[in-house]
This record gives C-alpha cells, sequence and structure tokens, in this order.
C-alpha cells in the first residue's frame, strides 16, 4: 500500500539542508528554524497549530516552552474563525462571506486534529487515515478509537530442547470506545500478526459480499529484518490503519470477530482455519455425505466457496459449470441478471482506474512541491553564506549595503522553503484520500468475487439437480416397465431421490446466500458511492484550503522584499 | 558611475541628439538565423546612437554576430589592462539549446548589457575598437574576426591564465614564498576576496537555476495532475464531478503561471547571478594581467641592473665595446620604465575599478533581487488567487449533500 511509501517521504522531509547549518542560521536570528524542526518531526496537530502562529508572528518566540502556543496574542488559532480569517488576503477589503461560517473553518481544523491532542501518548507518526474519519461526520454519537503501540518481542514458548526458539513480535492494542455491545469504554490486548491474518480470513468468510478493508501485507522477508526497528513500527502503523478502517465500517466494526479481537485477553479465540462444520446456518441439518457414487455438496458448505482439498469435487463441478456457462450453447439457469448491478461494476471499476491515475499524480504533485521547497532552501542557504562573507570582507559601503539586501532576499527564501515543507506535509495528508480508496478498490473486488463465486455455486447445484432428476425419471421409467418391481432399481431410486432431496435443500441454502450476498453488495455499493462523495468533497476543500492558505503567507513574505528593494525598481519609461 | 541598465543604454545625458552633452547609446536587438545546418548562426542589429565627433553620424545600424563580440572583448583587455571588461555571455555547449527562443533572448539580453556597459564606461567608450565594432561594414568585420591574432583568441586561453593566477593565489594564501609577486597586503586580501566570491557566487547561481527547474517541474505535475484530476471528475458526474474538474482546470491554469515564471526567474535572477560570476571571472584575468607586468617590471628592473653592471666594467677597461652596451642599456632603461608605467597604470586603474564594480554589482543585484521578489509575490498570489476562487463552488456542493 501507498501509505508506508508516503510516510517515508515525509520523514525524509525532515533532514533537510537546513538542520546541518543550524550555527549559520542562529546568526541571522533565525531560531525558529531549529526548532521547528523537531516540532514539524512530529506530526501532532498541536505542533501545526504552534508553527503556524509562529509563522504569523514575526517576532522570535522564546521557543523552547511550548506554551508559547497558549500566549493570547500569538496564537489565533486558539479560535478558529479568526485564524482562518488570517489566509485571507490582508489586502482585500472584500472579505468573502465563505470565510465566517466557523464550520467552514472547524473543517480544516477538525480533520487533523480528530482526537489527536486529547489522545495522551499520540503515537510519533499519526495514520492519515484520520483525516478522513473524523471530518465525515457521523449519524451517531458512537466512537471507537484504537491505537496500535508498543511493539514487544515475545518468545514461542513451545517445549523445545532445540535452542533457539522462534521470536514474534506483539503489539498493544488499545481501545476506547462507548459502544454498549463492548461492555467496557477502554481496554487493550496483545496480538500478533498472526491474529490479524486470522481476524481477516474469519471476517472474509463471515462477511462475504461486504466491501472489508484489505488487511496489511504478510512480508516475505527474513526473520532478522522482522525484527529491525524500521519494519516494526512500518508494521504497527499498517495495523493501525488496517483496525481504524475496520472500525469505520458500521456493520464490522459490531461484528462479534472484531469485537472478540479487541476485547478477549489471552490467545485469539477464532479458528485459524476454515473450519466448515461448525458452522451451523439457518438450522440446516448435517446430512450425511455418500462417499460413494454422487458426493453431497453440504448445504453448509456452500456458503463458503470451494476451496482446495475436500472441496476438489465441487471445484471441478463448479469449474465445469463455468466453463459450459462461458463455451456450452445453452445458457445457465441463473444468470446475473441485474443490469443495473453490471453497470455499476462497470462504472466502478472506471472509477478505480480514475482514482490510480489521479493517485499518481498526486504524488508527483507533492514531490514537485517537496523539491521546490528544498532547493528554495538551499538557495536561501547560498544567500546567507555570501551575506556574512560580503559583511566580513567588506571594505566598501556599497558592499554592505549588498549585504543588507541580500539578506533580506536569503530570509524570505528560508521561510518560504518552510512554508512549502508544511503545505506540502499538509498536502499528503489530504491527497492521501485517493491511496485509500485505491485500497478500498481491492475490498470491492473482492466483495463482486464473492457474488460471482456465489452465483457458480448456485448454478452448479442447479445443473447438479437436473442431472439427477433426469437420472430419476429414466430409473422409474426403466423399473414400470418391469411388472411387480424391481428390488434393485426401487432400492436405487429411493437412495436417488433422498440424494435429489439433499441437493434441493443444499440448492436452496446457495440461492439464500446468493441473495444475501447481492443484498450486501448493493448496500455497500450505496455506502460506498456517499462516504466517497463526502470523502472527496473534504479532500478538495482541504487541499484547496491549504493551498490558498500558505500561498498567501508565501506571497507575504516576498511582498516585503518588494517593499525592501523598492529603491531598485526600473523606472518606467 | 552610471550604470543604468535600460536596454537603450546608458549615457550621461538624456536620449535628445541635439544636447551638448556628449552621449553614445547602443541597442542590440532583433536576432535572426542565418545560414544553414552546422554553419547556422544568429545575427543581431546593432544600432548606435551618438553626438561623438569620432563617430560617422548620429545614428548607425550594423549587424553583428557572436564571434563579434567576442572580437571587441578580446581587444578591449589586451588595450585597456587594468579595467575590468564587462563579461559576454559565454558560447552555448548544447546544440539543440542554441536556437531556442529563450536561449536567443537571453543572448541578446545579455549582449545588449555588455555593449551598454562599455559604452558607458568612461574610459573604454572611447575605444577605437568600439568605434569599428559599432561602424564598420560587415566585410570589415569579418575580417578583422578571422585574422585575429590575440593572445587570447580562445576562451582555453583565458582559463590558462586564470589557472595561473589561481595557483599563484593559493601559494600566497598557503604561505609558500614566490619571488616575483607583490608584497601588497590590501591586494593579497582583494585575490583572496575575488576567489572566495566566485565560489560563493557559483553556488548561489546553481541552486538559482535549480529553482528555475523546480518551478518547471511544479507546472509539469500540476498540468499533470489537472488532467487526470478532471477524467475523475468525468467518471463521477454530479456536482462532485463537476468540483474535480473545476480543481483540474484551475490545476492546468497554475500550470502556465508557474512555466511563465520559470522563464522570468532564468532572465531575471539566474541570468543577473551568471553575469556577476564572469563578471568576477574577467577581474581576475586582470589580476592575471597586472601580475604579468609586475613580473615584467621586475625581471627588466634585474636585467637593467646587470646590464648597468656590466657597462660599468667595460668603461673601466675602455672596451671599444663600450658603445653598443650603452646604446643597450638605455633603450632597456626606456624598457623597464615603460614596463613600471604599464604596470603602475594597472594599480590605479584597479583601484578605481574595484569601487566601481562594488557600486555597479550592488546596483544589479538589487534590481535582480526586486524581479525575483516580485515574481515569487507575483506567482503566489495567482495561485491564492485561482484556488480562492474554487472555494465558493467547493462550499455550494457540500451544502447540496
Amino acid at each position: 500500500m501507498m501509505d508506508s511509501e508516503n510516510h517515508t517521504t515525509e520523514e525524509h522531509l525532515h533532514p533537510h539542508p537546513l538542520s546541518s547549518s543550524n550555527d549559520e542560521l542562529e546568526n541571522l536570528n533565525l531560531h525558529e528554524n531549529n526548532e521547528h524542526d523537531s516540532l514539524l518531526s512530529t506530526k501532532s496537530y498541536s505542533n501545526y497549530r504552534s508553527v503556524m502562529s509562529t509563522l504569523s508572528d514575526s517576532h522570535n518566540h522564546p521557543l523552547s516552552s511550548p506554551s508559547f502556543v497558549s500566549s493570547a496574542d500569538s496564537d489565533p488559532l486558539l479560535s478558529p474563525p479568526q485564524h482562518y480569517r488570517e489566509f485571507t488576503n490582508p489586502n482585500s477589503s472584500d472579505t468573502s462571506s465563505y470565510i465566517d461560517p466557523p464550520s467552514y473553518a472547524d473543517a480544516i481544523f477538525t480533520s487533523f486534529d480528530g482526537e489527536t491532542s486529547s489522545n495522551g501518548v499520540d503515537t510519533p507518526t499519526r495514520s492519515s487515515s484520520d483525516g478522513i474519519f473524523f471530518s465525515r461526520s457521523s449519524s451517531s454519537s458512537e466512537f471507537l478509537k484504537i491505537t496500535v503501540s508498543n511493539p514487544v518481542k515475545e518468545q514461542e514458548n513451545s517445549n523445545s530442547i532445540v535452542p533457539g526458539s522462534s521470536s514474534y513480535v506483539t503489539y498493544l492494542i488499545t481501545t476506547r470506545t462507548n459502544i454498549p455491545e463492548f461492555g467496557g469504554s477502554e481496554f487493550g490486548v496483545r496480538r500478533r500478526f498472526k491474529d490479524i491474518v486470522t481476524l481477516s480470513d474469519r471476517l472474509s468468510e463471515a462477511y462475504r459480499g461486504f466491501f472489508i478493508p484489505p488487511r496489511p501485507d504478510k512480508s516475505i522477508v527474513e526473520s532478522q529484518v522482522m525484527q529491525k526497528q524500521e519494519f516494526v513500527e512500518q508494521r504497527r502503523v499498517a495495523l493501525e490503519k488496517y483496525l481504524r478502517r475496520l472500525a469505520d465500517h458500521p456493520v464490522i466494526r459490531k461484528s462479534d470477530e472484531f469485537r472478540v479481537f479487541l476485547q478477549v485477553q489471552g490467545k485469539l479465540p477464532l479458528p485459524t482455519t476454515t473450519d466448515v462444520a461448525s458452522r451451523v446456518l439457518d438450522g440446516a441439518a448435517k446430512l450425511p455425505k455418500q462417499l460413494m457414487g454422487e458426493s453431497l455438496i453440504a448445504p453448509s458448505e456452500v456458503v463458503q466457496p470451494a476451496k482446495g482439498g475436500r472441496d476438489l469435487l465441487r471445484l471441478f463441478k463448479e469449474l465445469k459449470q463455468s466453463m459450459s456457462n462461458d463455451w456450452g450453447g445453452s445458457k445457465p439457469l441463473v444468470v446475473e441478471e441485474d443490469k443495473e448491478f453490471l453497470a455499476k461494476k462497470e462504472r466502478v471499476h472506471e472509477l478505480e482506474q480514475q482514482i490510480n491515475s489521479a493517485s499518481q499524480q498526486a504524488e508527483s504533485l507533492v514531490k514537485a512541491q517537496q523539491d521546490m521547497g528544498e532547493t528554495m532552501g538551499e538557495l536561501g542557504l547560498a544567500f546567507i553564506k555570501l551575506t556574512k562573507f560580503e559583511n566580513e570582507e567588506a571594505v566598501l559601503d556599497s558592499q554592505r549595503v549588498r549585504a543588507a539586501d541580500m539578506k533580506g532576499v536569503a530570509t524570505a527564501a528560508v521561510k518560504a522553503s518552510r512554508l512549502f515543507r508544511e503545505l506540502n506535509s499538509q498536502t499528503v495528508k489530504h491527497l492521501d484520500t485517493l491511496h485509500e480508496y485505491l485500497g478500498l478498490m481491492l475490498a470491492v473486488h473482492s466483495a463482486f468475487t464473492d457474488r460471482t463465486s456465489a452465483l457458480l455455486t448456485v448454478q452448479t447445484l442447479l445443473s447438479e439437480l437436473s442431472s439427477l432428476q433426469s437420472r430419476a425419471e429414466k430409473l422409474e421409467a426403466a423399473s414400470s416397465k418391469i411388472f411387480g418391481g424391481d428390488k434393485t432399481r426401487s432400492r436405487k431410486l429411493e437412495e436417488l431421490q433422498e440424494t435429489i432431496r439433499a441437493t434441493e435443500d443444499a440448492k436452496n441454502v446457495a440461492i439464500r446466500e446468493y441473495e444475501r450476498i447481492k443484498e450486501n453488495n448493493r448496500s455497500e455499493l450505496e455506502r460506498l458511492d456517499r462516504e466517497r462523495q463526502a470523502d472527496f468533497l473534504n479532500m478538495l476543500k482541504g487541499f484547496v484550503v491549504n493551498q490558498v492558505g500558505y500561498a498567501e503567507k508565501i506571497a507575504n513574505v516576498w511582498t516585503k522584499v518588494v517593499e525592501d528593494t523598492s529603491g531598485y525598481a526600473k523606472e518606467s519609461t | 558611475m552610471n550604470s543604468s541598465r535600460s536596454s537603450s543604454g546608458a549615457s550621461l545625458s538624456p536620449r535628445s541628439p541635439s544636447s551638448s552633452q556628449p552621449f553614445l547609446s547602443v541597442s542590440v536587438s532583433d536576432p535572426v538565423k542565418l545560414g544553414n545546418g552546422v554553419q547556422a548562426y544568429i545575427s543581431y542589429r546593432v544600432i548606435t546612437k551618438t553626438n561623438f565627433p569620432e563617430y560617422q553620424g548620429p545614428e548607425k545600424i550594423v549587424i553583428r554576430r557572436y564571434s563579434d563580440f567576442v572580437w571587441l572583448r578580446d581587444r578591449l583587455f589586451e588595450k585597456y589592462k587594468g579595467i575590468f571588461i564587462p563579461p559576454i555571455p559565454e558560447k552555448s555547449a548544447v546544440e539543440k539549446f542554441r536556437f531556442s527562443a529563450e536561449f536567443i533572448e537571453m543572448r541578446r539580453q545579455a549582449l545588449d548589457v555588455f555593449v551598454n556597459r562599455i559604452a558607458s564606461h568612461h574610459e573604454l567608450r572611447q575605444s577605437e575598437d568600439l568605434r569599428t565594432f559599432l561602424q564598420a561594414e560587415e566585410e570589415t568585420m569579418e575580417r578583422l574576426r578571422s585574422h585575429e591574432t590575440g593572445i587570447f583568441k580562445k576562451p582555453s586561453d583565458l582559463m590558462q591564465i586564470f589557472k595561473d593566477v589561481q595557483s599563484k593565489v593559493s601559494d600566497v594564501v598557503l604561505g609558500k614564498e614566490k619571488p616575483v609577486e607583490e608584497s601588497d597586503a590590501e591586494y593579497e586580501k582583494l585575490k583572496r576576496y575575488i576567489f572566495e566570491l566566485e565560489n560563493h557566487l557559483a553556488e548561489a547561481q546553481k541552486h538559482a537555476y535549480r529553482l528555475v527547474k523546480r518551478h518547471r517541474e511544479l507546472g509539469q505535475s500540476l498540468s499533470d495532475f489537472g488532467k487526470a484530476v478532471k477524467l475523475l471528475g468525468a467518471s463521477e458526474g454530479n456536482a462532485l464531478g463537476k468540483a474535480f474538474s473545476e480543481l483540474g482546470m484551475k490545476s492546468e491554469i497554475l500550470s502556465v503561471k508557474l512555466q511563465k515564471e520559470a522563464q522570468e526567474l532564468l532572465m531575471s535572477f539566474e541570468e543577473p547571478l551568471k553575469d556577476y560570476v564572469r563578471a568576477v571571472q574577467s577581474i581576475k584575468a586582470t589580476i592575471a594581467e597586472r601580475a604579468n607586468a609586475f613580473r615584467r617590471q621586475c625581471e627588466l628592473a634585474e636585467t637593467m641592473k646587470l646590464k648597468e653592471i656590466n657597462l660599468d666594467k667595460l668603461m673601466l677597461i675602455r672596451s671599444d665595446k663600450v658603445a653598443e652596451a650603452e646604446r643597450e642599456y638605455h633603450e632597456l632603461k626606456a624598457e623597464s620604465e615603460q614596463a613600471t608605467k604599464t604596470f603602475e597604470t594597472i594599480v590605479k586603474l584597479m583601484n578605481e575599478e574595484i569601487g566601481r564594480f562594488q557600486e555597479q554589482k550592488t546596483l544589479d543585484m538589487g534590481i535582480a533581487f526586486h524581479e525575483f521578489a516580485k515574481g515569487q509575490a507575483r506567482l503566489a498570489n495567482g495561485i491564492a488567487d485561482a484556488w480562492r476562487s474554487l472555494l465558493p463552488k467547493l462550499e455550494a456542493c457540500s451544502s447540496s449533500q
């Protein structure tokens, strides 16, 4: 997923050229710089606010204490609408009306605030998916906030004589919620990655047809790498994102599997493999499987797609069916007749392509912005060095004047560079929505596949049924010719009819399942459309507001230099 | 002292030709591509307006090409030792860039500045070679150009001299004793200053060039982003789709602004920095000249002493070679005096030039900084305006949800 990529990109934003020459910058009273780097590297909202307020203030703050954030005159952010007004061009006389409604300003800030500041220990690398979840207003007042932290290496406690037993990492999963089903408001458990895989597998079995967020990838790396700090941190971030996405899904957040995962201490009480036999559905009785001759597809099994091993025969049958669907002359007995669905599927596919390409361009936009900021900073630094040099070596006044002019430009360039970098880290958060939806597309495909395989199962059962029935007819016809009955044939017929009845039941279950999945698809598509509209709109707003704000700030920085150097303006002819 | 950079050239007085104040104003314009294939080159129109008596008339138009400007520079360098000859733009290394519109315009501007600086220098403007350059027929120019026999025919010669001077200066800086060098502490300081200044400027110029590139890259990525977002908008349909389309369009508009600004940046900021670097390099050439002159003066003084001793010896023994030796001695004495005079002139000129140079550069850089800041402010405001205009539409989208 691109998420981790984004974060690494963000990290690289920070070892920037200015940090290596801080002492030089100190000489020019740019103390702010030093502090800002450390502030910026923790991306929490409170620091964002403090940086913004510092920039609006032209004097140097005593930056060492975080208390400066609260100093009334310098922190306009305490009242968001006021701060937002700052974003507007101070020169324009008509402050447009859209600025005033505080809800608009809230929209910016809540999307980065969420509960970050209230959460005591915030994770150093904030999940950007927070942006979506908190700005979309949920209808209920329910909340479910999950944090993943505290990775710990543990030993596989085996009764091993063999030394060097394998170790693994567990993470602390903390949940805060007010959802009554949980029967608690705050709790934590330790889980390992394997448990996540289990959870994910069980969810995809239980919630076919739903758009279930995809879990983080398993990594095929050496155990040495697995232990490395960076890898563990990446994984922690990915896990947190995944669990938060699950928590955001209106159906899954209420699922037993999820609740059990979050709450039950000790070993995760979910089966680690597909245990079909233990699933009892709709009171369907377990039916005897006949190992010889016809094999039954047990109704309880039809709710899962055919997998390898025991389901080989079923797999084969379904494959035969799908082939006859594709190549056979006869139409299958149940077709995907929902034209509306097919149209929607096509649309989703197209949408995915567009989101993909937009997401890629968003990445290169971010990179270009980052480069701009970096180069501007390097230019500023070069001029600072030049200024120092001229001042030290100055013999003539003209040199001193030039040095002073240059210092103005250098300072502006450094400020602009910082603003670019901030702009960029915000842009990343906003445009990340595109990446998020790409990930969701995988879930959509998966849900559509659930539907397809359920349909295939139904079709297979139907043709099975029809062939059984025609055999029964033949047998009946044959035995009726013999007067007095045919004991062997009668017995066979009875058995056959039992099989038919069982297959009928299975077919009914399969059809019910298929309908269920269809309905899930439909409601999920609706939800996807609704939420996507809201999320994308927020993304656009956030992106645009951000651009406006920073562009104005940058303009101010340079306007000052224009004024300072206005003496050199070319005389108009 | 007069150092305005208007393209119609500087002079001591307003342009009115009937004014009694002497003036000389030049412009370089109208680049035209001539010739074919590998032989192709750009020619420029050079218009001179003057009331100098030495000139043929109040106005003259000639056609010149880049190598003519090079000729002028080389001649001035030879004749006016001690004066910092204004630098000319480099020959372009990259073939296909040579005829791009931007490059041609940049070069034209630089050549215009070059000639104008000469025309406004109180000594250089009197130059006969300048008169030739500004007035001679094209054929004459061609002949002169191809018969160039000056020592500094190729840039590589200049380079060699720079290297020599550089090594000598670093020797001095490192404290190695070199016999034939001036021992003027202030001058040493100046030399060190010049060399270090070049390094600093080169770095600033490098970053300025990169900044131009960044503008272009950002413009390109905004354009691509805009296109992708527009397609996404088309897929979405409805109000949100429209919002996306608008965003995409704004993005493309901004992309154009960025490309424009990149070009501005190149011409009004990066080019002046490059010009500054060239000017410093020109000073280094003068420094080399001064070193040569000094060495020559010392050598001649040495040789003269020896000749004097020899002459005395010959006179003592009443040799018949005395007359010849005496003649030689007097010749040498004249040469030595000439060399001393040359050297002293260079020293005097350099002292004046340094002050003039610093003032000129403060002005040039002041203008460059002003234009740079103006451009960045203009760009940022443009960006803010473009995005701001989207906000009401976005607001309308969310309220309709």
